[in-house]
């Protein structure tokens, strides 16, 4: 394999009208590129309708469930009480499912990135690179597919005692994924020993929207730690305190017979469950965005946009980056509106990353050219 | 060029990341699912035991839902923190010669991400076998701070305008 010279395209032949030329076969990078934030719009996309369409409906029924367990204890009926935890058990299914459909095809998606920025020292033939990563776009779609239908289709027509055919997807999907990678690590070995790049490297351009991706995402990063560690320090033991202690005062009540303040304890549990799920909902979101602006830094020369455009999608980013976490903790003091603007913060980051696919996809492929080219010898 | 503080990162994330990857499966196989039973079923016993009024086998059922739930809540957390500071800090190496500090401040700034990234989620896991042991919060609370001085200070290299090669 030829070494490959430093690359490749200046910001000329990145502007908008070399596109005219035509596209380039898309390489593994690409598809990489591609459907990594095809995947992250996606997985938000979900996020967003289960945030407005199932998750309070899902606390709700929660909280019906555990007001039915200790109407159950109040009549002294161990039966009812069974049967309520199990009814509370599907429920908290339902949404453990969906939480991980969300999270893991927005993983999915960070890795695809990830593999994209090493793709040059991935020392493998080009053919087999594509094929690679055309395996773990399938992977990532499957993976969350397969989560998704765990609750739904259940051990429905399954041989086996405890496992369901929508987790086999899954296992199969995430063995999909761990074994690209184990190519991947393999093709790096080979690289190694070697020590030639397999395609040029992403061009080091200083550029505003890169800059501001990578300091933005720092600070977000930075952000959602310093609310870590102040939730940890002020809020963690307390709520965990509060929670046993609320779940006794259920207890006691529903024993003394007394259901109003049984009921009372049931809310007081709903608003402490709420507390504790915006706290880690905003830490965990601000910081996978500014991993993701991070990430869509590198790939900036990808996006075949005017400056113009791409300052305005990552001012978009970063706008919606901020807005979605600050708001889902404002859900506590302001209620459905804080969720619904937090909803729109996460539609700002969707359409901002859908804008930088249309760029991805308008790319006439200089850097695909080149790697080609470096393959075969020209 | 692959620098100093580019290596500490990018090798010293992918070591993180795999001993936490490691952690978590051993985890997972072995302890997850049982704690998990255990969790549901202390607090199922606890509303049955109440249910036949029995309240000291309920009680004692509920502090045992607290303390499973205490040690599960960190040993995820944990393992999930290892993992995620080792992604930033591959992703930060890869890029780190982009911070715009002197490669001895950088350095610096690399040490101490490893060093945070290392020992907030250790400190974090240690307070499941002491639960409410002062000197492992205080570690946490230096690994987190080492984690975020070194943040701070990456996201102001990176802010700074490029002034070298």
């Amino acid at each position: 394999m030829p070494a490959i010279p430093r690359p490749i395209p200046d910001s000329a032949s990145l502007s908008p009208k070399s596109s005219a030329r035509g596209f380039e076969q898309m390489s593994a990078r690409r598809i990489y590129i591609f459907g990594g934030i095809a995947l992250i719009a996606a997985g938000l996309l979900f996020g967003d309708i289960f945030a407005v369409f199932i998750l309070h409906q899902n606390a709700g029924r929660q909280g019906e469930a555990l007001l039915a367990a200790s109407r159950a204890v109040a009549a002294g009926n161990t039966a009812a009480v069974n049967e309520a935890f199990r009814h509370l058990g599907s429920i908290l299914e339902d949404r453990g499912t969906k939480v991980d459909a969300h999270v893991h095809m927005i993983d999915a998606g960070y890795l695809a990135l990830l593999l994209a920025l090493v793709q040059p020292y991935i020392a493998l033939a080009r053919q087999t690179k594509k094929s690679l990563a055309a395996l773990f776009m399938a992977g990532g779609v499957l993976l969350p597919a397969g989560i998704f239908l765990i609750h739904y289709v259940g051990l429905a027509g399954s041989p086996f005692a405890a496992i369901g055919w929508a987790s086999v997807l899954a296992d199969s999907a995430g063995a999909l994924l761990i074994l690209v990678l184990i190519v991947q690590a393999w093709g790096f070995w080979k690289y190694l020993g070697s020590r030639q790049l397999g395609e040029p490297e992403l061009p080091d351009e200083d550029s505003m929207p890169r800059r501001a991706l990578l300091t933005g995402g720092t600070i977000l990063v930075l952000l959602g730690f310093v609310h870590g560690a102040y939730y940890a320090g002020t809020l963690l033991y307390e709520h965990e305190r509060m929670e046993t202690v609320i779940l006794q005062r259920l207890i006691d009540a529903a024993t003394a017979g007394n259901l109003e303040a049984a009921t009372a304890e049931v809310n007081n549990f709903g608003n402490l469950a709420g507390a504790r799920a915006v706290n880690i909902a905003a830490h965990s979101h601000i910081i996978e965005f500014g991993l993701l602006a991070m990430l869509l830094s590198f790939v900036q020369p990808f996006v075949f946009l005017s400056e113009k455009w791409k300052r305005r999608w990552v001012k978009l980013l970063l706008g919606g980056s901020v807005i979605l976490p600050v708001f889902v903790l404002l859900e506590l003091k302001l209620g459905l509106l804080a969720g619904g603007i937090a909803d729109v913060g996460g539609l700002m980051v969707i359409v901002s990353l859908s804008g930088m696919l249309v760029g991805i996809l308008r790319y006439s492929g200089g850097l695909d050219a080149a790697e080609r080219g470096a393959e075969e010898g020209t | 060029m692959m620098t100093g503080s580019r290596k500490l990162l990018i090798f010293g994330g992918m070591a993180l990341a795999a001993f936490g990857m490691l952690y978590g499966l051993q985890y997972a196989l072995f302890v997850e699912h049982q704690t998990l039973d255990h969790m549901g079923g202390s607090l199922t016993q606890s509303f049955s035991a109440a249910a036949n009024r029995n309240l000291a086998q309920s009680q004692a059922a509920l502090e045992q839902y607290g303390e499973t739930k205490y040690d599960y809540v960190r040993q995820v957390d944990a393992h999930s923190h290892w993992i995620g500071l080792a992604m930033l800090m591959i992703v930060l190496g890869v890029i780190f010669e982009q911070v715009n500090f002197s490669e001895g401040i950088r350095q610096l700034v690399a040490l101490s991400l490893l060093a945070g990234s290392a020992l907030f989620p250790l400190a974090v896991i240690l307070q499941t076998y002491h639960h409410g042991a002062i000197v492992l919060k205080a570690l946490a609370v230096v690994g987190s701070a080492l984690v975020i001085a070194a943040l701070a200070a990456t996201a102001w290299g990176f802010a700074k305008p490029r002034t070298t090669a």
